[in-house]
């Protein structure tokens, strides 16, 4: 194997064993905080397929913002006792069987994916040359500002539901 | 060079395995963060696709992901507190309010 053959199988490694270990915690607060050291390892993953951008905002959003949330949320909920109590469903192994058969059947289709040519214009050379950020944004601002403005109605009414969902009934 | 092939097994795997945390666990939050794991492991295989493509549009589609996941975790986890004010608890087999 060459040498970023094994830079990704490092990462794919440790995404893989970091995802078991995260969804087999008892204590959420362990879970969020493997999570993190999950987060930080997919960023890598994006940093070597040269998406630099995404890999900040993976840290800012998800590491930042989203786990932060998930270990407030799980301060504000009193969970002693949720530890002490079976951490599984009852039929938890039919959910696993699911798990493996649906991966199985995935691996089996994808195995041998390849891309065909035409290929785009943003090849690394081009990205190198202008720079990744500045690549990106200019795609997401001319070709793709109706998502973008769109994504921001999205995150206001995210900010909205989540204050009349979670403030306290009045009367 | 890493064949493109690489990343979507490690995707397919990543999103199996959140698929299992979603069926199996019972404390409500480690299912949101199964939900998480999924939306991450679809990242990957974006922007895996994005690069070997030589094309923006799965960084930028990322890009969304990312902001609704943001929206998804903030909506999902009021509605967490407003149903624990009400019953508290957060084990998925005694939320059955809807049940009748």
């Amino acid at each position: 194997m060459t040498a970023p053959q094994w830079f990704f199988a490092y990462f794919a490694g440790m995404i893989t064993l970091l995802s078991v270990v995260m969804i087999t915690r008892r204590n959420p607060v362990h879970g969020v905080l493997w999570m993190l050291v999950l987060f930080v390892h997919i960023a890598g993953l994006y940093l070597f397929l040269n998406a630099e951008f995404l890999a900040a905002i993976q840290i800012i959003v998800y590491a930042g913002a989203i786990l932060v949330l998930f270990l407030f949320v799980i301060m504000l909920l009193n969970l002693k006792k949720e530890l002490t109590v079976r951490k599984v469903q009852q039929h938890w192994v039919i959910g696993a069987a699911v798990g493996a058969i649906f991966a199985a059947l995935v691996v089996a289709v994808v195995a041998g994916i390849t891309v065909l040519p035409p290929l785009g214009k943003y090849s690394i050379e081009a990205i190198r040359s202008e720079g990744g950020i500045m690549t990106i944004g200019k795609v997401m601002y001319t070709k793709y500002l109706l998502p973008f403005e769109i994504a921001s109605l999205v995150l206001l009414v995210a900010i909205v539901g989540a204050v009349v969902l979670a403030k306290k009934r009045i009367g | 060079m890493v064949p493109l092939s690489w990343y979507i097994i490690l995707s397919a795997v990543v999103f199996s395995i959140g698929v299992v945390g979603f069926f199996t666990r019972r404390n409500l939050i480690m299912i949101f963060m199964s939900v998480e794991l999924m939306l991450n492991s679809v990242n990957i295989s974006l922007v895996a696709y994005s690069h070997y493509l030589q094309s923006m549009r799965g960084q930028v589609l990322v890009f969304f992901v990312i902001a609704v996941a943001a929206a998804e975790a903030a909506i999902g986890l009021a509605i967490i507190i407003a149903y624990y004010k009400n019953n508290p608890t957060i084990k998925v087999d005694e939320i059955n309010l809807l049940k009748g």
